[in-house]
């Protein structure tokens, strides 16, 4: 159906054929696209599109019924848990913004810090000075320095999906899967974020979830169009706009 | 803060856990020594009578420790852990029954008296070794850990939480009830083990041996607490409140979630077990009533009216819930239920950080929610 076969060699992420479905209702119907190795992407697509649902499969929290998911052009990532996925180095944002409220933006970034998730690691776990500076580093990016003590709970939801972003960068994964990372944003902290990841997708690839037209805008990427669980077009923002079909489901509404 | 340098890092800052220490380890020199070094005429003799049941108290509030690690910490909810303290009780009271050997009514020299009046032949397998104290000793730990890393192995594995692991676990100290007071099984049906002589030699009605057992539940405590509080303290305790606040967010770090869970509900259950041990020949019997699910709902109470998620305010609780039911018991028997109930609303609803969070007011450095 899709050109997603003909997939270049430099190749991050490849969805093929991915179909899901919950009681019946296909929420993801032969979705199949790819994304190159530091390509930023934006997917939109009306409300219920499937867009969640597809992090949902990449990342391992809903398996697929049949299709495949080819990570760095090796792993299938649809019989893996998401402990393992997170560990292959594909890290999430989720559309409401999940820190870890009881505690400090200092100690959410260095729960996310790359490393190992062993137990025993974890128990007699001492931060070094290099890994400091990165917390440091990630906090400045984000714009917390000044509120790094704070409890994350505290924060504004803006300040909220921020820190969800640097805990993804703590990560240090090679893909970054976003969804709605601006829901709920003034236009100003909407920009900021545009800027945000953009920074981010120099040394890595991004997706990003986005119903926000001026901020995909902003993002100035390729841009891919869901509709009822498969790719309804792709292109540049400009050609997805001219295109009739696209009109018609999603734009012109 | 600059004078607490010398401290190991894991207390630092910690006044609830410093102050708790300093008096569990004082009680542990303090209370004997009242108990045996001061005439019973002295204003401050301890009788007897009242150091067994300081032990028990303190015995409960290892319990409630343990507990306090996995609901306050990683938000298992656990309403079965009393199955866990009940058991490190049996396997006491299994070497505390070898010991008697032929000093029982029937005078066998091996078969406790329940046996032979069920006109058993020989020992059940596993009841040997039990007559060494460092075989029963290990059991003590082995029995309960071993029961939690497999019902924790399945649970965790298969995803079960919230209100579904609680009725389980509910499920499991029920079913255990309806085992051990079965014959058959070999633990003394509804009488339990009871009549003990003796430990390690030491007659258990002597004082100085009732004050060994306070001061050795008095130092459990207290390791115990230095164990949850390195534990909580480290970076595993922030995964284990990462989990508890948002569990598929730490999945998503690439956490796996459920072996940090079966890892704190092992050693939960074995505090417990430890508890249980210390419990049983302070007070002299263990039989099936220990697991009694109301029994295990009461730990979640003494935890919830000290403070949950805070390792002191659990043993607050434990004291102070213990403290009034003896009381309450004593003066009005029938209200004791429908107080403990009533108490337990009111915590919820008016304090939701216990008493705790009434002495330490909005305090930041404390673990609850915000
Ligand atoms: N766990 C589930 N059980 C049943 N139906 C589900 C489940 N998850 C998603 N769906 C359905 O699948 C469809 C796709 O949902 P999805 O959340 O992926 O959409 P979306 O494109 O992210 O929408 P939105 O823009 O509103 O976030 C929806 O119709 C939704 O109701
Ligand atoms: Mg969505």
């Amino acid at each position: 159906m899709t050109t997603a076969a003909h997939r270049p060699d430099d190749t991050i992420l490849y969805l093929d054929a991915i179909s899901v479905s919950f009681d019946g209702f296909k929420a993801l119907d032969g979705l199949s696209f790819y994304v190159r190795r530091g390509e930023l992407r934006a997917i939109i697509g009306p409300n219920g599109a499937g867009k969640t649902t597809m992090m949902d499969v990449v990342t391992g929290k809903t398996h697929p019924d049949i299709g495949q998911v080819i990570f760095a052009d090796r792993v299938d990532l649809t019989r893996l848990d998401e402990a393992r996925i997170a560990n292959l180095g594909i890290g999430r944002k989720f559309q409401k913004p999940t820190v870890f409220e009881t505690q400090t933006v200092f100690d959410n970034l260095e729960l996310a810090l790359a490393g190992d998730r062993g137990l025993w690691a974890a128990l007699f776990f001492r931060l070094d000075p290099a890994q400091r500076q990165r917390i440091d580093q990630v906090l400045e990016t984000v714009r917390l320095t000044d509120h790094r003590h704070r409890l994350a709970g505290h924060l504004s939801h803006g300040q909220k999906q921020w820190l969800e972003i640097g805990m993804l960068l703590m990560q240090n994964p090679q893909l970054l899967l976003v969804d709605e990372p601006v829901a709920g944003m003034t236009d100003e902290e909407t920009q900021r974020t545009a800027q945000m990841l953009k920074e981010i997708a120099r040394s890595r690839s991004v997706v990003v979830v986005e119903h926000d037209m001026a901020f995909v805008k902003s993002l100035d990427c390729r841009v891919t169009v869901l509709h009822e669980g498969a790719v309804l077009a792709e292109g540049s923002l400009a050609t997805i706009q001219a295109n009739e079909r696209v009109i018609e489901v999603y734009l012109g509404r | 803060m600059t004078t607490r340098h010398h401290l190991p890092g894991f207390l630092t800052g910690d006044r609830g856990g410093l102050v708790l220490l300093t008096l569990v380890l004082g009680a542990a020199l303090l209370v004997p020594a009242g108990n045996l070094l001061l005439a019973e005429s002295h204003p401050l003799h301890v009788p007897t009578y009242l150091v067994g049941l300081l032990g028990k108290y303190l015995a409960f509030a290892l319990l409630a420790l343990a507990v306090d690690l996995i609901w306050g910490f990683a938000g298992i909810l656990s309403l079965g852990h009393g199955a866990f303290f009940a058991l490190g009780g049996y396997a006491m009271g299994m070497y505390l029954m070898r010991q008697i050997g032929a000093r029982g009514v029937y005078g066998h020299p091996v078969l406790p008296d329940f046996m032979v009046f069920l006109d058993w032949q020989q020992l059940p397998w596993y009841w040997y070794g039990f007559d060494l104290f460092p075989v029963a000793l290990l059991m003590v730990f082995l029995v309960p850990g071993a029961l939690a890393l497999v019902f924790g192995w399945f649970a965790f594995r298969s995803r079960v939480s919230g209100v579904y692991l609680s009725i389980i676990t509910q499920a499991m100290t029920y079913a255990l009830l309806l085992a051990f007071f079965r014959n058959d099984m070999g633990f003394g049906g509804n009488n339990g083990l009871t009549d003990f002589k003796d430990l390690l030699g030491f007659d258990l009605q002597a004082d100085a041996t009732r004050a060994a057992l306070f001061s050795a539940t008095a130092l459990a405590l207290a390791g115990g607490y230095l164990l949850c509080r390195f534990i909580t303290a480290s970076k595993l305790g922030r995964v284990l409140r990462a989990i508890r606040d948002a569990e598929s967010r730490t999945r998503f770090l690439g956490y796996r979630v459920e072996h940090y869970k079966l890892f704190v509900f092992v050693v939960s259950a074995m505090l417990a077990g430890l508890a249980g041990a210390l419990y049983v020949p302070q007070v002299g019997i263990i039989n099936p009533g220990e697991f009694s699910p109301a029994n295990s709902i009461e730990i979640i109470i003494w935890v919830a009216v000290g403070g949950r998620g805070t390792l002191f305010g659990a043993v607050l609780g434990a004291l102070l819930v213990n403290y009034g039911k003896t009381w309450f018991t004593g003066a009005l028997p029938e209200a004791w239920l429908y107080l403990l109930g009533g108490l337990f609303i009111g915590v919820t609803l008016f304090l939701p950080r216990g008493v705790v969070g009434l002495l330490v007011g909005r305090r930041r450095d404390l673990e609850g929610s915000p």
